[in-house]
């Protein structure tokens, strides 16, 4: 009895691990198809740009919004630190830095996946449960290049785009606080930023990670809409799953991609 | 396993129904025929080609040449007008200018009688109305054949009837093979020329309406005649009531 017990558990590990595999391996063969798919939507750009709408331009407020606050926090945390060493002057270089670096790409991509990620997931769940991906199937259309592809290849573009966006949003709520609120000189602000911040090393490194950021987490977002099981439920844990693991994919790859481009 | 052993000629030009209880798979057998889904063993031939030998692009080439499908939902995108619904295939598949598709589509929706609904949305469309414009859209192409799945089910009796007619008069007019899976016994009966009753994954019986009447099959009747109790009985396979009443609550739990 308790053998069989025993059993029934290292089964069930054992069924576990190798549907998680299972899932890796369609995970990838899911990419290569939407590789295959590519050409299909630069031959139709307005699939695209329908998309770059849903994805990007639907977006953009709360990254506004988000960047405008997280610059001006920054910028007032930053202050009470420097300030104690008579650094203050620095407060654009501190502001900057950890925007470009981190700050900017890591929160549009979490933003990301909660905003539009969730929505492709939902998006693709749903049409998967109402029989319209099958339906296109049936009319001899690849769902994967005419639903999937333009779908992935805008959140591709989107990402690095909002990222600058949020970037550029969050310096400029900085500058508001440190030249209104703090007294600091307009010119000190911009001069050090600019004399101090390397256009490689800081911005494309930065843009970088939110091409990295933005690849994952819509694979992410479009795999589990097309592989949940199309039942409310299912659809439930898919988006779910599209905001935590897209999430813990940006985290963790920051992590990795930061010890390697500034060889910590 | 889903089916075993199962063996059926669908015939060009003519009405076969496939019937049989919910859960035997008849939806699972139209996806076999489209190519959505692989045997594990067995062959499935449409037109002349092993549909499951076929690489992607030749599948999808004897999809646009021979198939067309009607889903129970109806399946039609969301986020496309009824016209532009209609006209998905034919932009995707053709190269045809617009005016030529724009008449085309006027055409298929009177076929559907719904002409007048070209400018509604999906979500504006009732259930019997969706499946017309599905219906439309599938024979846009002018498909050899076309797979009806569940198209009575949950359908008030005047879309029904509208249904039923359309069937037929489309596989009249244009000689369309229509596969025609259902467990409507009547609507089905009155429209198809062949009948194939499957159950446990195999044939039952099959035959033309008239023959399955006639079965001497005590399944094949009750099934037929919509009966309660019979061969297929009422319960689901349990202990005797009085045993399980006796047994208290741990008999509950077992």
């Amino acid at each position: 009895m308790i053998a069989d017990k025993y059993l029934g558990k290292l089964q069930q590990i054992g069924f576990k691990t190798l549907s998680r595999f299972a899932r890796v391996g369609r995970g990838s063969l899911f990419l290569w198809q939407i590789m295959t798919g590519l050409l299909y939507v630069i031959q139709r750009p307005k699939l695209l740009i329908r998309q770059l709408y849903y994805v990007g331009v639907q977006t953009l407020l709360i990254i506004l919004v988000a960047g405008l606050f997280i610059g001006m926090v920054l910028a007032l945390q930053s202050y009470i630190v420097l300030v104690d060493f008579g650094a203050e002057d620095s407060l654009s270089l501190m502001v900057s830095l950890s925007v470009l670096r981190e700050l900017g790409p890591v929160f549009t991509g979490l933003l990301f996946a909660g905003r539009a990620g969730s929505a492709l997931t939902a998006e693709i769940g749903l049409m998967k449960s109402t029989e319209q991906l099958s339906g296109m199937e049936m009319m001899a259309v690849n769902p994967m290049k005419y639903i999937i592809a333009p779908r992935f290849l805008a959140g591709v573009i989107a990402v690095p785009l909002l990222t600058s966006i949020f970037m550029a949003i969050a310096i400029l709520g900085g500058y508001f606080v440190a030249t209104e609120m703090l007294g600091i000189y307009e010119g000190v602000y911009w001069s050090q930023m600019q004399a101090n911040v390397d256009f490689y090393a800081d911005l494309m490194n930065g843009m970088i990670k939110s091409l990295v950021f933005g690849f994952v987490v819509v694979w992410i977002a479009v795999f589990e809409g097309y592989d949940c099981v199309p039942t409310s439920e299912g659809l439930g844990q898919a988006t779910t799953r599209t905001v935590v693991h897209g999430s813990l994919a940006v985290l963790g790859l920051d992590f990795i991609l930061t010890a390697l481009m500034f060889n910590v | 396993m889903i089916f075993n052993n199962i063996d059926m000629d669908i015939e060009r030009g003519k009405v076969t129904a496939i019937m049989g209880p919910s859960g035997t798979g008849k939806t699972t057998l139209l996806k076999l025929i489209g190519g959505q889904l692989k045997p594990d063993a067995g062959s499935v031939f449409v037109d002349g080609e092993n549909v499951h030998t076929l690489n992607q692009s030749a599948l999808y080439e004897l999809r646009r040449r021979t198939m067309g499908m009607l889903f129970q939902s109806g399946a039609l995108l969301t986020d496309l007008s009824v016209y532009d619904n209609v006209a998905f295939p034919l932009r995707e598949h053709t190269s045809l200018p617009e005016i030529a598709i724009h008449h085309l589509i006027l055409l298929k929706l009177e076929a559907v009688g719904l002409r007048g609904a070209r400018h509604l949305m999906p979500a504006e469309l009732s259930g019997g109305m969706a499946r017309r414009v599905a219906l439309a859209r599938a024979i846009a192409l002018d498909p050899q054949m076309i797979m009806f799945d569940e198209p009575f089910t949950g359908q008030d009796p005047i879309s029904m009837g509208v249904l039923v007619k359309l069937i037929r008069d489309m596989n009249r007019a244009l000689g369309m093979t229509s596969v025609v899976v259902s467990h409507d016994v009547d609507e089905t009966a009155s429209i198809s020329d062949y009948i194939y009753v499957i159950s446990d994954g195999q044939v039952v019986q099959s035959g033309t309406p008239d023959e399955l009447k006639h079965s001497s099959s005590a399944w094949v009747k009750q099934f037929l005649n919509g009966d309660a109790d019979g061969s297929v009985p009422f319960h689901y396979s349990a202990l005797p009531l009085m045993e399980d009443l006796m047994a208290g609550s741990r008999g509950a739990k077992s």
